[in-house]
């Protein structure tokens, strides 16, 4: 039997640990059903950020949506973010199962 | 002068980061020991607590309130003065400098300890204390008292931070179940104390040595400030500890913390609350600069000037 997917958009932001908390209470407000948090650790313009404590460490998190919604998030990251603090984003098309659930 | 075990393991971690040592701590291992730590001075400050009365203290600690912020608005001055800093990073700045460092307190707990020189045991309380009001004043004095500005969010990030909570959870744990309560679990945080300051500390010079690698960037400036300024705010808080009349060892024990900057709790709420700082140059001070001073010479030397304080 084949397999039925379809299509989502996956949003992965790379940022500061220190943000986590101010950030899933904006995600939250802007209708994030769910979302997965790694610890992360890297090296960009803001420098080595190798986790090995506090002010050091990053998270990944990502978020998967439907496009529309992926930009609307992007566009709020843009506006609130990206100025004052170590973050990268990107989408991505991923298909998934079970597709009401995003 | 004979160093104290617990400082060659600081100066064994800053060697090994210089030297780009493979050497590297777990992260989960670095918040355990400082777990600990917290959570010692805490029982060990309600232990203490839990034998005298706690009126008295009111006054001393509207009088550690108001040293915190005369050494904030100081450091402010400083900064944006000579220093010409933009507002919001000496702001952010000023506010590492008007906090505390429980890790700076605690080798110097550890210090007078190895002398057998006794101190008041609200000094823990008085910590905890002085972790905050500089935070405060930091937001204010980076965007002037604004409608906008999450007072409460922002009240509960400064009073209930890692650090506070724990010192705050063990004081009173301590104050409850008193010396003899406390006697079945004093292996582990009073007993192993030295054991966990020196590990920790060790992680403390591998961190220490990167922020010295910054501070090639930031200028003698920085450099500067990051050695006056401990010995001023040293000065303000002897003076302090003698108006309440505080024995030698509580003398020195204030004048650490009043030198102290602190690196944990006023960076992240800083990054929160006034993110158009850059923490690089508040970092590279408190940790490169005034943390090693501190330990290094700023202990001994408030020692001295406490004893000459409390002779004269």
């Amino acid at each position: 039997m084949p397999i039925h997917t379809e299509t989502r958009t996956l949003l992965t932001i790379v940022t500061e640990g220190v943000v986590e908390n101010l950030l899933l209470a904006d995600l939250d407000r802007l209708g994030v059903r769910g979302y997965t948090i790694t610890n992360a650790r890297g090296s960009g313009a803001h420098g080595l950020r190798d986790a090995n404590w506090d002010a050091a460490t990053n998270i990944r998190v990502e978020i998967i949506c439907a496009r529309a919604q992926a930009e609307n998030l992007i566009e709020f990251l843009r506006e609130h973010y990206f100025a004052n603090y170590a973050m990268v984003t990107f989408l991505h098309e991923v298909e998934v199962l079970r597709p009401e659930k995003f | 002068m004979q160093l104290d075990p617990v400082i060659l393991f600081f100066l064994f971690g800053l060697a090994a980061g210089l030297l780009r040592s493979e050497l590297k701590l777990p992260a989960a291992l670095y918040d355990s020991l400082s777990i600990v730590l917290l959570l010692a001075i805490g029982l060990k400050g309600g232990e203490g607590l839990a034998q005298q009365a706690l009126l008295p203290l009111l006054p001393q600690i509207g009088a550690v309130i108001v040293l915190c912020l005369i050494q904030t608005l100081l450091a402010f001055a400083i900064l944006r003065g000579p220093g010409r800093f933009e507002r919001a990073d000496a702001a952010a700045t000023a506010a590492h400098y008007g906090s505390v460092s429980v890790a700076t307190f605690a080798v110097a707990v550890a210090w007078l300890a190895a002398r057998g020189i006794a101190f008041e045991p609200q000094m823990a309380i008085l910590l905890a204390i002085m972790e905050v009001p500089a935070i405060l004043l930091g937001i204010i004095l980076a965007r002037g008292i604004r409608r906008e500005t999450d007072w409460g969010k922002l009240g509960h990030e400064a009073f209930l931070g890692k650090g506070v909570t724990l010192l705050l959870g063990g004081m009173l744990i301590g104050w409850i179940a008193g010396p003899e309560g406390l006697a079945p679990i004093k292996g582990v945080f009073f007993d192993l104390f030295k054991g966990v300051l020196a590990l920790f500390l060790l992680e403390m010079g591998l961190i220490v040595s990167r922020q010295m690698v910054e501070l090639k960037r930031s200028g003698p400036f920085l450099i500067a400030f990051g050695l006056g300024m401990p010995l001023c705010s040293a000065l303000l808080g002897l003076g302090v500890g003698t108006l309440l009349g505080f024995s030698t060892g509580g003398l020195t024990l204030l004048a650490t913390l009043a030198a102290s900057a602190s690196y944990i709790a006023v960076p992240a709420a800083m990054r929160l609350a006034v993110p158009e700082a850059k923490p690089a140059i508040s970092l590279a001070a408190s940790l490169g600069v005034t943390f090693p001073f501190n330990i290094l010479a700023g202990i001994p030397l408030y020692h001295w000037l406490a004893s000459t304080v409390n002779r004269g």
